[in-house]
């Protein structure tokens, strides 16, 4: 393969050398698949698309590579990894309104926001993702039924395409390309900026509380009872069975009201995308992540003034959790199920991953809001949303998947693009009718192996 | 002890008054100190070659708290600007207390080893033209009895080895004329700062083989600022760098020259 330019050789994102194909391989968050690539890191604005004239195979903006599955991922071709574009570009205290280059994490961006009173409109369980990436997969967090997803809250970005056309976008600029964009995956162009509205907050601190629940109904009388609280989400225990099916968490929470100091958080411990230190958990043992989550809680209720990492971010305090599934990686399945038949399609799923005793190590258990999405591919809809994780067993995990996927589809749910590695192309497209618009504002130079994994069997439907 | 609880006293107090010059302020080491600086409020005047890139380093840095930020667009290499540009710099920061040297190239090692002309403009933007600030600082501090002068040099300059002595001998003459100079005016109350950074994760190392077990650019760059704080006269940076470069520095020449380094 020639190379472009000085800086495009193969090196790999995530090297901790035990990949099957090397140091050039790159993998997701899941671990699979894993594939070759060519890494093209960006430091400029101006690199792009300068950086890409006469590349073969195509291209892929990636950012920190959080997502699971393969949105993040391209085969032989060339990722254009954005971290080290992450300056600042403007911010206004009155507005909370924060403008930066699309690399920008959100560690990177709470860094400077918390000790300036402000807080990230939405947030996903981890917070290092690039500001780009969140956009990309519009994601959603605990307050998705009140805040609905981040796209919401980003006013303007400024979006590239391979030919050197520069696209604002806006809600009322180019209308169609914002849309497109937000929930795109990336395959629209590069995104090279954007401007968030951040929350004003007084404190870190999280007013918290946790409620054990029996089943699938006192989950959503709590549901329905925590209406007015900004965040909420529940762990359920889905390898039980009989009195004990569908026990769990009803974890919720609103910023504190009450004025306390908002320092920074302590360093983080994984900026830059190509970092691998050695230091990782490789001795990490199952018992200890047992203790961290699932023995959270012995009282019925317990309410608590929490500090905002471990509200939302209990896992990025383990660099690389990842690796206790080990080589083969996990397989993430995450759907959203409307209301009317959200009851009885989570219990189905439920009894049927509990059959399977392919036991799902982390279960979460939310209700989505009717909130809508700027972006017409976003994932959330009003409904119940579960996200489960398996470790990958060749023989088993896959059927198990396919069933799951397609009791989604009967139940008029869809799974989640940013987590997924296995639906077929016509789940996707089942899943998706809005995909054919996608594939009229893809940019020509750009594609995923998700991409081409969920449109390449376009003719059987 | 009592060392570095004055120093984090003086980087607390000093931090927003500090008036700092960054020459070479888009290189990924420089930048990344620049950050630091500016969320500690400092004044900073930045010059680079590129106006785009400059424009974005200012932009970022005022947003993140810099107390003042002006910028020069100059080609370093053009060593007759330096007067003027040294004292349009210190005329609007309206004093200087640092001076930081950043810029450089890597150059093309191959080349170099081919032409002549490629070795003269490495060690032109790599020695020649910080000579030539660091002259004017030197004397602008020794009048005043005070300031710091802070170089980014490297672990190459400690021993030339085939893959980049080029490069690495510009940086062995940068290193010595510090050390010359600081001979000369630490006595003056002028502290020179050399530092040598290991391999880093950097916009001029991202491709190289090897890249992604490289230092992060933001821990350097913490080092950077404390060992500013502190007034030492030499930085190794990573610090494991500097029992490693002791070693290489002691290998008997007869098996030295037979090494692939």
């Amino acid at each position: 393969m020639p190379t472009a330019s000085p800086a495009s050789k193969q090196l790999s994102l995530r090297s901790n050398g035990d990949g099957p194909t090397g140091k050039a391989s790159f993998e997701s968050w899941g671990r699979y698949p894993i594939y070759r690539a060519n890494i093209i890191p960006l430091h400029w604005q101006t690199d792009y698309p300068a950086l890409i004239q006469n590349l073969p195979n195509g291209i892929l903006p990636v950012g920190l590579g959080r997502s699971y599955g393969d949105v993040c991922l391209l085969k032989d071709g060339n990722l254009l990894a954005t971290p080290a574009m992450n300056r600042l570009i403007a911010f206004d205290p009155e507005t909370g309104l924060l403008t930066a280059e699309a690399g920008i994490s959100l560690a990177q961006i709470l860094d400077f926001a918390v000790p300036r009173g402000f807080f990230l409109p939405v947030t996903p369980g981890t917070k290092y993702v690039t500001l780009g990436g969140a956009i990309a997969n519009d994601i959603h967090g605990k307050n998705h039924h009140i805040a609905g997803t981040f796209g919401r809250h980003v006013t303007e970005f400024e979006l590239v395409r391979s030919d050197g056309t520069v696209l604002h976008c806006s809600p009322t600029e180019n209308q169609s390309f914002y849309a497109m964009t937000i929930g795109g995956l990336g395959l629209t162009g590069l995104i090279r900026w954007a401007t968030l509205r951040l929350k004003p907050i007084v404190s870190r601190a999280i007013d918290y509380e946790g409620i054990q629940f029996h089943g699938i109904d006192e989950f959503l009388a709590l549901t329905e009872a925590s209406k007015e609280i900004e965040y909420t989400v529940s762990w359920i225990d889905c390898t039980s069975t009989g009195k004990n099916f569908c026990r769990g968490i009803f974890m919720q929470g609103d910023h504190s009201t009450k004025r306390a100091p908002l320092q920074p958080s302590p360093e983080p411990k994984l900026v830059f995308p190509f970092d691998a230190p050695g230091f990782a958990l490789n001795h990490l043992s199952v018992a200890a992540f047992n203790t961290l989550f699932f023995h959270k809680q012995i009282k019925e209720r317990v309410a608590t003034l929490q500090d905002y990492e471990p509200f939302f971010y209990p896992l990025d305090k383990v660099l690389h959790w990842n690796r206790m599934y080990g080589k083969s990686g996990l397989l993430q399945f995450q759907y959203v199920i409307p209301w009317n038949n959200a009851r009885e399609g989570t219990v189905a799923i439920l009894k049927e991953v509990a059959k399977s005793g392919l036991a799902s190590f982390l279960a979460v258990l939310k209700a989505f809001g009717d909130v809508p999405s700027p972006g017409v591919m976003s994932f959330p809809k009003p409904g119940i949303t579960l996200a489960l994780d398996f470790p990958i067993k060749p023989d088993k995990s896959f059927p198990l998947f396919e069933r799951l996927a397609d009791m989604t589809l009967e139940f008029g749910g869809r799974l989640y693009p940013a987590k997924d590695a296995a639906m077929t192309a016509a789940q996707f497209q089942a899943f998706y009718p809005e995909w054919d618009q996608l594939a009229r504002f893809r940019d020509p130079a750009i594609t995923s192996s998700f991409w081409e994994r969920v449109t390449g069997e376009q003719t059987s439907l | 002890m009592n060392q570095i609880a004055t120093a984090s006293a003086a980087s607390n107090h000093s931090g927003a008054s500090r008036k700092i010059l960054v020459l070479g302020a888009t290189s990924s080491i420089a930048e990344a100190t620049c950050r630091i600086w500016a969320s500690q409020g400092a004044s900073l005047f930045l010059v680079a070659r590129n106006a785009d890139k400059l424009a974005a380093v200012a932009a970022d840095l005022r947003a993140r708290g810099a107390g003042f930020v002006d910028t020069a667009v100059v080609d370093l290499d053009d060593t007759e600007r330096h007067p003027a540009l040294l004292t349009h710099a210190v005329n609007s920061l309206q004093g200087l207390d640092v001076a930081y040297l950043a810029h450089g190239v890597l150059g093309d090692q191959q080349s170099a080893e081919q032409d002549f002309n490629t070795a003269a403009h490495i060690l032109h933007t790599n020695l020649m033209a910080p000579v030539s600030l660091v002259t004017w600082l030197a004397n602008y501090f020794v009048q005043r009895h005070s300031g710091i002068i802070a170089v980014l040099s490297s672990v190459a300059g400690d021993r030339g080895r085939k893959s980049n002595y080029v490069y690495g001998s510009s940086k062995a003459g940068l290193s010595a004329f510090l050390a010359g100079l600081r001979n000369r005016i630490d006595r003056e109350g002028v502290t020179v700062l050399t530092i040598k950074p290991g391999p880093t994760k950097t916009a001029m190392t991202a491709g190289m083989k090897g890249s992604e077990k490289f230092a992060d650019v933001n821990a350097v760059a913490k080092s950077i600022v404390k060992a500013i704080d502190n007034r030492q006269d030499n930085l190794y940076v990573p610090f494991q760098w500097q029992p490693i470069m002791f070693v290489i520095r002691h290998i008997p020449e007869r098996v030295f020259k037979k090494l692939n380094l």
